[in-house]
């Protein structure tokens, strides 16, 4: 059996249980985020795979061989920290070929390997530099460069952006997935943003109070969340109550609407949540003949930041975003009455 | 409003002088005395006239007393490794039990330094006695034929004055050890190495400000214990220290004394700034 397998893997802390009852499985290579709030068990469940944390049930294999309860110096991980925790007090180098030196190898081999690194990161000829004198950005590479030295089996991040300003996430998030994929090593990355996940991950995991609530290819997840948490986690959606008519419309503040899906399967009658995302819904003005699966409302707020203008409808008493371009040329202002258009292909339902 | 930093400034000035004075009279005062009685001339009553004689130096360089001198910094030095030797490992588990369980053996540990070196000594002169000491407790068990005193000897000097020092270097390493951040131990797990491993090569090269200075303070402290080594070890076990209130008290020769305590103190000041050089730059 090929890859990272967790079968029915919980953790308790006494009463507290930080993961329940969680089987996944990963194909090696492959680039998985644990996304979610924090607390919801996903960093528990990494220092689970790393084998700083033992599981109270289940079991943990790697490729067939069983890791449950193997110490992780024996594991053949390399793990990102939150925090970076790199050695105050060895030069970058030292730091970089720590694990090396532990498997005996020589200082050439060690310096040859780290140098070989470093030009992996971008980071060429700072061997001999304190951790000290190092910025953020350049710690967390050699953090990275640090993990990857014994070319690890799995390589495990930890929150890895968390210290990082915002400009220097968004490119090293970009410079981390080029990275995983130039070597072709299985990941996991622990992450709450959501942004960060979608741009680096093969695949998401989303998780929420100690469960796993859907795995899938981002896009996958994104466009059809299976519950209210993901849909509110992932991206921005508009969520309101509505109730079944048919299996295939819904009625909305006495307006009936089509749904393209309805993966629940739920009968008509039954309360449900129509989804949809904002960049899908369309406002048009009052004077235009009212289109088909649209509800009246007034818009509250236009935020317009230039490449996106985003507005915000009052329908009957609840929000309704449309986030649309400059090209939508919307022309509406707060106060006016609108008709917000849903299109059948961007309508879901959820269960309440 | 422009006089309020001046106003300020003065004020902090004023909480210094109450500090300052104590030192001065009670400190500065003191040694200068001291250092002053160390060139003063002794007279065969006893008494001592100020002057300018280095004879006790002389002396000291001449005599077996500098002798006592290298075995009470061998024996302080001693007495610093294994009381670090001790307290390092103790410390390090201590700080990875609850909040709880650290403040019950924290408390413990400090219930000690409310002990009065006179009663540790006396203590362990009974521990150590043929009639009542631990050797009775090995007869019982069956590991020795009759019992026997293990004091005075050096070893009970040294067994006493680590029992004196333990506590101080469990509560000097305390602070470094719980602030250790201990993703540091994870990750050096992570990149292969054992726990005894990451011991030796993580552990103990990032708490080396702490040991050090725990050292340091431990020599200091010994280096100035002067009962434990008078009931727990013969004359010829005694420290620079119980020599100085010797030579003061029972022989009246306070020049004399003067000298060695003035020697005593280079020797401490000596092992102070030898450390703080070789730990410079070490604090970031």
């Amino acid at each position: 059996m090929q890859g990272l397998i967790i079968d029915d893997v919980t953790k308790r802390y006494g009463p507290v249980t930080a993961v329940e009852n969680v089987s996944l499985g990963f194909d090696s290579g492959k680039m998985v985020c644990f996304l979610g709030p924090s607390g919801c068990g996903k960093t528990t469940l990494l220092r689970m795979i790393a084998g700083l944390d033992l599981p109270t049930n289940g079991r943990i294999s790697f490729d067939g061989a069983d890791m449950t309860s193997v110490p992780p110096h024996k594991r053949d991980i390399g793990m990102v920290f939150q925090s970076f925790a790199l050695f105050p007090h060895l030069s970058v180098g030292e730091n970089i070929a720590y694990g090396m030196r532990i498997r005996g190898a020589s200082k050439a081999e060690c310096a040859e390997r780290t140098k070989e690194l470093l030009e992996l990161i971008h980071l060429p000829g700072v061997e001999d530099r304190r951790i000290s004198q190092l910025s953020g950005g350049q710690r967390q590479r050699v953090a990275i460069a640090r993990a990857l030295a014994l070319d690890p089996k799995i390589f495990l991040l930890d929150e890895p952006m968390s210290a990082l300003d915002a400009n220097l996430r968004e490119s090293m998030q970009i410079e981390l997935r080029l990275l995983q994929q130039r070597l072709g090593i299985t990941t996991i990355v622990v992450t709450h943003d959501q942004t960060e996940a979608m741009t680096m991950a093969d695949e998401i995991v989303v998780m929420g109070h100690a469960n796993v609530h859907q795995v899938g290819e981002p896009q996958d997840i994104y466009k059809n969340p299976v519950n209210r948490f993901v849909a509110d986690f992932i991206g921005t959606s508009n969520l309101l109550p509505a109730k079944m008519v048919a299996p295939d419309q819904i009625e909305l503040h006495g307006e009936t609407l089509k749904i393209a899906t309805n993966t629940g399967d739920f009968a008509a009658g039954t309360e449900v949540l129509l989804l949809n995302r904002p960049e899908e819904v369309m406002v048009r003005n009052r004077g235009q003949k009212k289109p088909s699966n649209s509800i009246p409302g007034t818009v509250s707020f236009v935020r317009d930041i230039g490449a996106t203008i985003e507005i915000l409808v009052d329908c009957q008493g609840q929000e309704v975003i449309s986030m649309l371009t400059p090209k939508d040329s919307p022309n509406v202002e707060a106060g006016m009455e609108v008709y917000v258009e849903m299109p059948v292909e961007a309508c879901s339902v959820l269960a309440v | 409003m422009s006089d309020q930093p001046s106003s300020a400034s003065f004020g902090r000035l004023l909480t210094l002088v109450p500090p300052s004075i104590a030192i001065g009279l009670f400190f500065v005062i003191p040694f200068s005395l001291i250092v002053l009685s160390s060139v003063a001339h002794q007279l065969q009553s006893g008494d001592f006239v100020f002057g300018f004689d280095t004879a006790h130096y002389e002396r000291f360089f001449t005599s077996i007393f500098i002798g006592r001198a290298v075995y009470s910094a061998i024996l302080s030095f001693s007495i610093a490794v294994i009381s670090l030797l001790i307290a390092f490992p103790f410390t390090y588990v201590l700080t990875g039990f609850s909040k709880r369980t650290r403040t019950i053996w924290l408390v413990y540990i400090l219930a000690q330094l409310s002990l009065s070196e006179v009663l540790i000594a006396f203590s362990w002169q009974i521990l150590f006695s043929r009639t009542a000491g631990i050797t009775n407790l090995a007869v019982w068990l069956g590991v020795l034929d009759k019992p026997f005193s293990l004091a005075p000897s050096a070893l009970a000097v040294l067994v006493g004055l680590v029992y004196l020092a333990l506590p101080f270097a469990v509560l000097l390493l305390f602070p470094a050890l719980s602030r250790l951040d201990r993703s540091l131990i994870e990750a050096s797990q992570t990149l292969g190495a054992s726990p005894v491993r990451t011991f030796f090569t993580v552990v103990l090269p990032v708490s080396r400000p702490a040991l050090i200075s725990g050292g340091v303070t431990v020599f200091v402290l010994t280096l100035g214990a002067i009962i434990v080594p008078q009931v727990l070890g013969r004359p010829g076990h005694w420290t620079l220290s119980v020599l100085i209130t010797d030579q003061a008290i029972y022989n009246s020769n306070m020049p004399f004394a003067s000298a060695l305590a003035v020697i005593l103190l280079l020797m401490s000041g000596a092992v102070i700034g030898v450390v703080g050089w070789l730990n410079r730059g070490s604090g970031k």
